[in-house]
């Protein structure tokens, strides 16, 4: 049995999809971002997965720009999440709707 | 054969660990969930020709990002406390056997992908190592590298900013 690129897309693809589910089910902020990476992952990996397929480089340097991405939204979105605990002693994005019209 | 084995143990340890990020009630048991899918991409990098990005997937992620997650689920504090002191008595030998599980596949991967060099795809003496790749960044990408440069600093900066965001409000209530 050979391993194809077609194996990695359809884990990325199972990873992105549960991901989402993440984002759109969980009402606590630190889960939800942590879906986000999770989905980002998924797509690190369809990346480094065609780059494979394609005999390329390009698509491992694109995986490494996205961890930069990454990681620099982590710190960013962390900071905003205990930035917001610190004012309202709770991470449940259902309730911070002081902007709902 | 050996890559496909360890294609679908580690695919099967990363949807697991994935599925259990979104379902745990506990944050710290989805902050596990995700380490678990990190580290097994970054398993599955390996089996991609892409050591270099694997090793970078476990120092950033599984390192740098998955840590500063776990400090502040435990600063501002776990929603639903679960029974701690619930242990069963299997639980170190089923730690052992996992660790030991664990190393065996990974040992696979090394000797199958990673030391031997992958055959049959392009260059396998060069393709995915840190010269290639350093070449790329370098060479063709350097705007986009000096860009990132700075959205990290910019990032930094942002993090201090909002470290001291709190103290704005106070001051307009004193004045």
């Amino acid at each position: 049995m050979e391993l194809t690129s077609t194996w990695f897309l359809l884990l990325g693809a199972a990873l992105f999809a549960i991901g989402v589910a993440g984002v759109l089910v969980r009402r606590n902020a630190l889960v939800m971002f942590m879906s986000l990476e999770l989905m980002l992952n998924a797509v690190n990996l369809t990346f480094v997965a065609v780059s494979k397929d394609l005999g390329l480089i390009e698509g491992q340097v694109a995986a490494l720009f996205v961890m930069v991405v990454a990681a620099a939204e982590v710190t960013i979105g962390l900071a905003i999440i205990v930035a917001v605990f610190r004012t309202r002693a709770s991470a449940n994005v259902d309730e911070l709707a002081e902007l709902k019209g | 054969m050996a890559e496909v084995i360890v294609f679908l143990i580690f695919a099967a340890i990363a949807l697991v660990g994935a599925f259990g990020l979104v379902t745990a009630a506990n944050t710290v048991y989805s902050a596990l969930g995700l380490m678990a899918t990190m580290f097994s991409l970054a398993v599955l990098y390996l089996v991609a020709d892409a050591p270099f990005v694997a090793v970078v997937q476990i120092i950033i992620y599984a390192g740098a990002v998955m840590t500063l997650f776990l400090f502040v689920i435990m600063m501002i504090g776990v929603d639903k406390p679960d029974a701690y002191g619930a242990r069963t008595p299997s639980q170190i030998p089923r730690t052992i056997g996992a660790a030991a599980g664990f190393f065996s596949v990974v040992a696979l991967a090394g000797r199958t992908v990673w030391i031997t060099g992958s055959a049959g795809f392009g260059r396998p003496d060069l393709y995915g190592s840190a010269e290639a790749i350093a070449d790329e960044v370098f060479g063709t990408w350097t705007i986009v590298f000096l860009s990132t440069v700075m959205l990290l600093t910019i990032a930094a900066l942002g993090t201090v900013a909002l470290a001291y965001y709190r103290l704005e409000p106070v001051a307009e209530e004193v004045s």
